[in-house]
């Protein structure tokens, strides 16, 4: 803030906003967009050994392509050919894994966040609501690649579960649940819980209480009233869950490595693969792309599905 | 109280939420390598293990110098964005504001590889600089959050009126905005501090042989027989991270108590 | 800073000199050109967006003006930041600082004073004395009432001794009693100290009870500035007459206008002549003359009573019973329009039915012919 003028007290305002972000702003913009945009770029170029070549192709994504090394004189010597990110057979179902279980997850995660916002918000006194909030809180900050690794401990062949079923006599020979696509739904959604449940903590406690009056001053059964008034309202905050789930877990990189047991790779694996020890840039770019790709139109499409509920005053 | 069904449900879902940290300290007690059930009996040789190992106690120092380096940064780089979108309009403050907080949702291997393969472009070595780097753009969203809100909650009259009593704006920052930000601050510097220190991809992909903690305990989990000495160190992290966090809500309610604000609940 | 006393001469605290101000493209106040005298109690009352608050942040120093003059005491007020401004503001919210105590919040403004820390800590206790708050230094300023925190507010502001205290719409979030009870403080507090007040608000009771002047404002403009009765009695508009207390009009023609006198025809009070001096006002407009009165000129006559000028009959429309006083609505005859009308209920005076047919007495001379 700079001292003031004389009768314009408070001076340009665009100006003084856009001066007081700009540290941030810019930080973000060189570390975080630039690099984005980078990527965007290398995913439409060709790939060379140890470098990107400048030449523009879109067969990263569809088609077949080749990698070069420069040759002795200088020229381009052609070394591989592979298939698009799309064309892949590989590639192509590692993508549709992805999407899969962030979709299951995303299922998972927020039906079973939903009763839980619900209880927090309904059914807590309000002096022990941040008490509850508090404790969901804890287990999401605490030691994440731990945290993934106890689930071996708890799904495993003499883990928690199978322990269990059979001391209670309920099964003969343990369950067999590791490094299956299930561990891993289920480790990614204890993961996501808290982010699931406080934005529909959030839309629930923002809605009048005389609403639900209303509902069943109108003649609607107690079901009925959630049904027609409390759900709708808060289709805002379940929205905002979905995405803050679905988003992040398609990248999720530590939960295939130690639960699925690197059977089941997902895009990050990949992305890590192709970036690194792959060295092939441009396509380890195309899948980042198309994977924010699929994310972004999923998440718009849902948004808009949803564009009732999310009208209206903010 | 009845249990209802809805608070039956509660209580299960807490024990799924906590599954895994109450296990924790189980398997590090145990006198097993195996970890795996039923426990065998007491030990505390997993924490002696913990205590003597000289690459851990590495380690915890490159964490605890990149978790207290990004905090103080991303806290700093957030007041500015915070200040900004709750007191001014400008144009492009949609899209900023978006692109700064756009960390939380993007996958952070995405956010790890772009960086990496631009820093690598650039000839930049890999080091706990680079990490901090990424940690800074990790934590700087959620410390907006908890900023934003602390500054939410300043009536803009406040200033006003210290000015109409002879402040001028430095004054006024430092004798009615910062005493009533203050406690947003220190929060925001706990929960970064806790989210670097627990950060793990882009510690991974944008760190070099100086190993960060969490970097420390993925390489060992592949390994079954550290795995015992990974669980006390888990026991010990979790009990110091139960004590940030209820330093850091303690502190968020103080701020909110003495601005005389409505509580509108958790961190994020 | 001396504050001037009453009743002497008045000069000019405050002068604005064809005020503009912009927010983009919005026109916030358009014009306004007016004075306030040094010791007056001064209200700005208008509709919320009429620019009153504007207005008045200009006078703090908070708003810049788009163009045109604002002088404080004979000083441009565009060469004063807002922090050496001779005025000290109460806030709508009263802002007061949450993080100190009430003493601490009183005294906030005497930090670079150079007197010493107990003439200070005295003059925080006089301060707190004079607006009824001996004792309460100590408390946390989060822990206050509404209405203590007014006070505190006040209290903030006067220990500075400005030669204006500019009141934001103070009362506004107090409840009932404590705002009447709170302006009658104010008038004494004002008397007290003797300097200029100006007051920010939308309740026209409020700036009748309080007011030596008040400027009411339309849109970003003063539609009229005068002292509460010749405000309440002939307003310059029909506007400015419905805002301010509930005023009857009667479709009217004027006849002829000369030596003073205007002649009208008008629905149910037939042919009256009007002095043009004292009771013709407002700007001609399309929907023609009108005549208005308060409801209080107009009176219900009751068996044996005669009008002390005029009567009328009339029909009972509607009753609304307040208490102390009934309203009526009734239709004079050869009217359409009901007209409202207000009887104190006095000890066995009864309150009339719907339908009742009824004589009502009126006086030429409280009518204003409006053009």
């Amino acid at each position: 803030m700079s001292e003031p003028k004389p009768g314009r007290f408070w001076g340009s305002e665009a100006a003084a906003g856009l001066g007081l972000i700009s540290p941030t702003a810019i930080y973000a913009i060189l570390l975080l967009a630039a690099p984005l945009a980078f990527v965007i770029i290398a995913s439409v170029l060709t790939d060379g050994y140890l470098q990107i070549i400048p030449k523009f192709q879109l067969c990263n994504y569809f088609g077949e392509c080749a990698s070069y090394k420069a040759g002795a004189d200088g020229t381009l010597v052609e070394t591989q050919k592979y298939l698009g990110a799309w064309s892949d057979p590989v590639l192509f179902s590692v993508m549709m894994r992805s999407l899969f279980v962030s979709i299951l997850v995303t299922v998972a995660t927020v039906a079973l966040a939903y009763p839980m916002a619900y209880f927090i918000s309904f059914n807590v006194a309000p002096a022990r609501k941040g008490i509850w909030l508090f404790l969901i809180t804890i287990p999401f900050w605490t030691s994440y690649v731990i945290r993934v690794f106890m689930w071996n401990a708890i799904l495993g062949f003499s883990g928690v579960i199978n322990s269990l079923l059979i001391g209670l006599n309920l099964i003969d020979k343990p369950l067999d649940m590791t490094f299956s696509i299930q561990a891993m739904v289920i480790t990614l959604a204890h993961s996501f819980a808290p982010f699931a449940i406080l934005p529909i903590y959030v839309a629930l406690e923002k809605i009048d209480r005389s609403f639900l009056e209303a509902g069943q001053d109108l003649g609607e059964n107690r079901f009925t009233t959630f049904l027609r008034v409390t759900l709708p309202l808060s289709m805002p905050g379940v929205v905002a869950a979905v995405l803050i789930v679905f988003i992040p877990t398609i990248g999720d990189y530590v939960t295939p490595k130690l639960v699925g047991g690197a059977k089941f790779p997902m895009i990050a694996n990949v992305i890590e693969i192709l970036m690194l020890k792959g060295d092939n840039k441009p396509l380890g770019s195309a899948i980042a792309v198309s994977a924010m790709v699929i994310v972004g139109l999923i998440s718009v499409l849902f948004l808009f599905l949803n564009r009732r509920y999310l009208r209206g005053p903010k | 109280m009845r249990i209802s069904g809805l608070k039956l449900y509660a209580i299960v879902f807490l024990i799924f939420l906590y599954a895994p940290i109450v296990l924790l300290p189980m398997f590090a007690f145990n006198n097993s390598t195996v970890v795996s059930f039923p426990l065998k009996g007491f030990t505390t040789q997993w924490f002696q293990n913990v205590w003597n190992d000289a690459d851990l106690w590495q380690a915890v120092r490159n964490s605890l110098l990149v978790a207290c380096t990004s905090s103080v940064l991303a806290t700093s780089f957030a007041i500015f964005a915070a200040r900004a979108s709750t007191r001014y309009n400008f144009p492009g403050k949609g899209g900023l504001m978006g692109l700064i907080m756009l960390p939380m949702v993007l996958p952070d291997m995405i956010m790890a590889m772009a960086l990496l393969v631009v820093l690598l472009g650039l000839g930049v070595q890999l080091s706990l600089v680079t990490v901090i780097m990424g940690h800074i753009l990790i934590c700087t969203p959620f410390a907006v959050a908890i900023l934003s809100s602390a500054f939410q909650s300043l009536d803009k009259s406040l200033e006003e009126a210290a000015y109409d009593l002879g402040e001028g704006p430095i004054s006024t920052f430092y004798l009615v905005i910062l005493p009533l930000v203050t406690p947003g601050i220190i929060s925001s510097l706990l929960i970064s501090f806790t989210i670097s220190l627990d950060e793990f991809v882009v510690s991974n992909f944008l760190g070099s042989k100086d190993k960060l903690l969490s970097v420390y305990i993925f390489g060992q989990l592949r390994f079954p027989k550290s795995v015992p000495t990974i669980m006390a160190l888990g026991a010990v992290l979790v009990a110091l991270s139960i004590v940030l966090l209820a330093l850091a809500e303690y502190f968020r309610r103080r701020g909110i108590a003495k601005t005389g604000a409505k509580d509108t609940g958790g961190f994020l | 800073m001396t504050s001037e006393t009453s009743n002497v001469a008045k000069p000019d605290m405050i002068e604005f000199k064809d005020v503009h101000k912009y927010y983009g493209d919005y026109h916030a106040l358009r014009g306004i050109t007016a004075t306030i005298r040094a010791g007056e109690f001064f209200s700005l009352l208008g509709p919320s967006g009429c620019g009153k608050t504007t207005l008045l942040r200009t006078i703090a120093g908070f708003e810049g003006i788009s163009s045109g003059v604002v002088l404080i005491d004979g000083k441009d007020a565009a060469k004063i930041p807002a922090n050496q401004r001779p005025t000290n503001m109460v806030f709508q919210s009263y802002a007061i600082f949450p993080h100190l105590t009430v003493e601490e919040n009183v005294g906030f403004g005497l930090r670079k004073d150079p007197r010493s820390k107990d003439d200070k800590a005295k003059a925080v206790a006089e301060a707190l004395a004079m607006v009824g708050l001996a004792g309460y230094g100590k408390r946390a300023a989060h822990a206050l009432s509404g209405g203590q925190r007014q006070r505190v507010a006040l209290a903030r502001a006067l220990i500075l001794k400005p030669k204006v205290l500019l009141l934001d719409e103070p009362l506004s979030a107090l409840d009932k009693k404590m705002r009447e009870q709170m302006q009658v403080e104010l008038i004494r507090l004002q008397r007290q100290v003797g300097i200029t007040f100006i007051l920010v608000t939308h309740d026209q009771e409020e700036a009748l009870v309080m007011s030596d002047r008040i400027a009411v404002m339309f849109e970003g403009q003063i539609a009229q500035l005068d002292d509460p009765e010749t405000l309440y009695r002939r307003p310059k508009s029909r506007t400015v007459a419905n805002f301010i207390g509930t005023m009857n009009f009667l479709p009217a023609k004027i006849l002829s206008e000369s030596g003073g006198k205007v002649d009208v025809e008008s629905q149910g009070f037939g042919r009256l002549t009007l002095d043009a001096e004292a009771q013709v006002t407002g700007e001609p407009t399309a929907t023609g003359a009108s005549i208005g009165f308060r409801p209080e000129t107009l009176t219900l006559l009751f068996d044996g009573q005669t009008a002390p000028d005029r009567e009328s009959m009339a029909t009972v429309d509607e009753v609304v019973y307040y208490g102390d006083m009934t309203y009526y609505d009734v239709r004079i005859d050869g009217t359409e329009q009901p007209m409202r009308l207000s009887m104190r209920n006095v000890f066995g005076r009864p309150v009339l039915d719907i339908g009742t047919r009824t004589r009502v007495g009126w006086s030429p001379g409280a009518l204003v012919l409006f053009r």
